[in-house]
């Protein structure tokens, strides 16, 4: 038995690798659901926000991330621009990352071509600048002075939505889609506690506790943030509330992985309780023997 | 083929490059690592150039367009040169003032906010009543006060951690445990999120491309 637990303890990582391949690939081959409970919590917080925004609102969306997050951040962005573009909320896009003003691009064309949106008129994409928070406090004073045109070269008085769009305080609320620095806080820093326009938006799981503390609610005070959504859960989350709002939204790819994600989790969980108990094993042994 | 397919195969062949390092280090991850750091600088020096130097700096000293020259812009040129100067080792003390700049408009800028938003209104919400306005709530509030209090006792040690203060660093230490858990169970989510999204990739992007290249 002692044996067991000492072969437990060492086990090959190459076996370990192998089964998380497969308890990611297996669940998303066989397109295996798992449903999605959303209760009360930073994602429904994020959602009512954004749902709640009255008709003719004008949002700023940043998207402040790169392909390396991606598998996390984009499928966010797919459900908060479907959840915009079905309402009549105009939507202004920006990023702070270099390459998220592609990424934001090819989502806008996508979606707007399926809701019969019009560019200009509906959304207008301004394209990366460098900067993050001296941009964003710049932004604080002038939209123009930063963005002279937009991401195809567009002038920004030629752009027939951006009339009366002069400073961030003229957004009803502004999101962030956030991969690190610059991003969520830099926003919060400005956007929110200096010029108190709503912010909300979402982030990687890694950097998801640090932001919880913006989240909180004191009685007849907005929050720093409006809500929160972490990781794919977060993406998932937003999904899940977009289908049940729409049932005509297509489905997103974070449900599609969170069966994936929750059986990959299980096999970590299984082989940290395996783990521990190979240690307090081989820790008794040795004591007896002592 | 098209480019498309170019790129879906070329991705989905760098991908199984790279994973096969879980197995060993071998000459296809090497292979793939050098490709990636190499087109990572060449990438990076002319999207820097034509995205933010060019219409950042270059536009606006020539004036493109129809826009006057902007001579001050001069100085922002020089100081980007001077910052160069690290490369020579007899002039590399100029770059020193480059970086005086950045470092002294960077902590001007941030210092108040940053305080502001992370410490002040940090504390601001730790000032609440311990009782709520239901039974969540005041579980809720009792837990962020005492999460707080404790905590700051754990890092008070000016006192022997014996007595109540060692029950408050206690419990202090317990909660930071809870803290680094859940960010652990973040990270851990973070990272199998990534290997999903490039699974999804190689399962509904690439194999569906495999008999199309095979003429099945």
């Amino acid at each position: 038995m002692a044996d067991f637990w000492k072969r437990l303890g060492e086990i090959d990582r190459r076996i370990i690798f192998v089964l998380i391949a497969l308890a990611v690939l297996v669940p998303l081959a066989l397109k295996l659901a798992f449903p999605i409970p959303v209760g009360k919590g930073p994602s429904k917080d994020f959602f009512d926000s954004v749902d709640s925004l009255p008709p003719e609102s004008v949002v700023l969306m940043s998207f402040d991330y790169d392909p390396s997050t991606k598998p996390e951040l984009h499928p966010m962005a797919i459900a908060i621009v479907q959840h915009l573009m079905s309402t009549d909320v105009n939507l202004v896009a920006m990023a702070l990352w270099p390459q998220g003003a592609s990424l934001a691009q090819e989502i806008l064309v996508e979606i707007s071509d399926s809701l019969g949106r019009e560019q200009y008129h509906d959304w207008v994409n301004l394209g990366y600048k460098t900067g993050g928070l001296v941009l964003i406090a710049r932004l604080g004073s002038s939209m123009k002075a930063a963005f002279p045109t937009d991401l195809s070269e567009t002038p920004y008085g030629q752009i027939p939505m951006l009339d009366g769009i002069q400073r961030l305080c003229d957004f009803d609320m502004i999101i962030t889609l956030s991969a690190g620095d610059p991003g969520i806080p830099h926003w919060v820093m400005v956007a929110s506690d200096q010029l108190g326009v709503p912010v909300g938006g979402g982030c990687t799981a890694v950097s998801a506790p640090q932001f919880y503390p913006y989240l909180q609610r004191r009685v007849g005070e907005r929050p720093q943030m409006e809500g929160l959504l972490g990781g794919l859960r977060g993406a998932a989350d937003y999904e899940a509330l977009l289908r049940r709002k729409y049932a005509q939204a297509p489905p997103g790819t974070a449900i599609a992985g969170m069966a994936a994600q929750s059986v990959a989790h299980l096999v970590i969980m299984v082989f940290i309780v395996l783990g521990n108990l190979s240690y307090l094993a081989l820790r008794k042994r040795k004591e007896g023997q002592r | 083929m098209s480019w498309e397919m170019v790129g879906i195969w070329g991705g989905a062949l760098l991908t199984l490059c790279l994973y096969s390092f879980l197995y060993r280090d071998n000459p296809f991850y090497k292979f793939a690592e050098h490709l990636f750091v190499g087109m990572s600088a060449g990438y990076w020096a002319i999207y820097t150039i034509f995205n933010v130097l060019k219409p950042n700096w270059w536009d606006k000293l020539v004036g493109a367009g129809d826009a006057d020259p902007q001579l001050i812009m001069i100085i922002p040129g020089l100081l980007a040169v001077l910052m160069l100067m690290r490369v020579v080792s007899k002039l590399a003390t100029y770059s020193r003032l480059p970086l005086a700049l950045i470092v002294g408009a960077g902590a001007g800028l941030q210092l108040v906010s940053f305080f502001q938003t992370n410490g002040l209104k940090q504390v601001e919400n730790t000032v609440i009543p311990l009782v709520g306005s239901g039974v969540g709530p005041t579980i809720d509030n009792l837990l962020i006060v005492t999460a707080v209090v404790c905590g700051l006792v754990y890092f008070f040690f000016s006192k022997a951690h014996r007595g109540i203060t060692g029950g408050m660093a206690n419990v202090g230490i317990t909660m930071l445990m809870v803290a680094f858990g859940a960010s652990f169970g973040y990270t851990v989510m973070a990272r199998i999120s990534l290997l999903i999204g490039q699974a999804q990739f190689l399962l509904f992007e690439w194999v569906p491309t495999i008999p199309r290249i095979l003429g099945l």
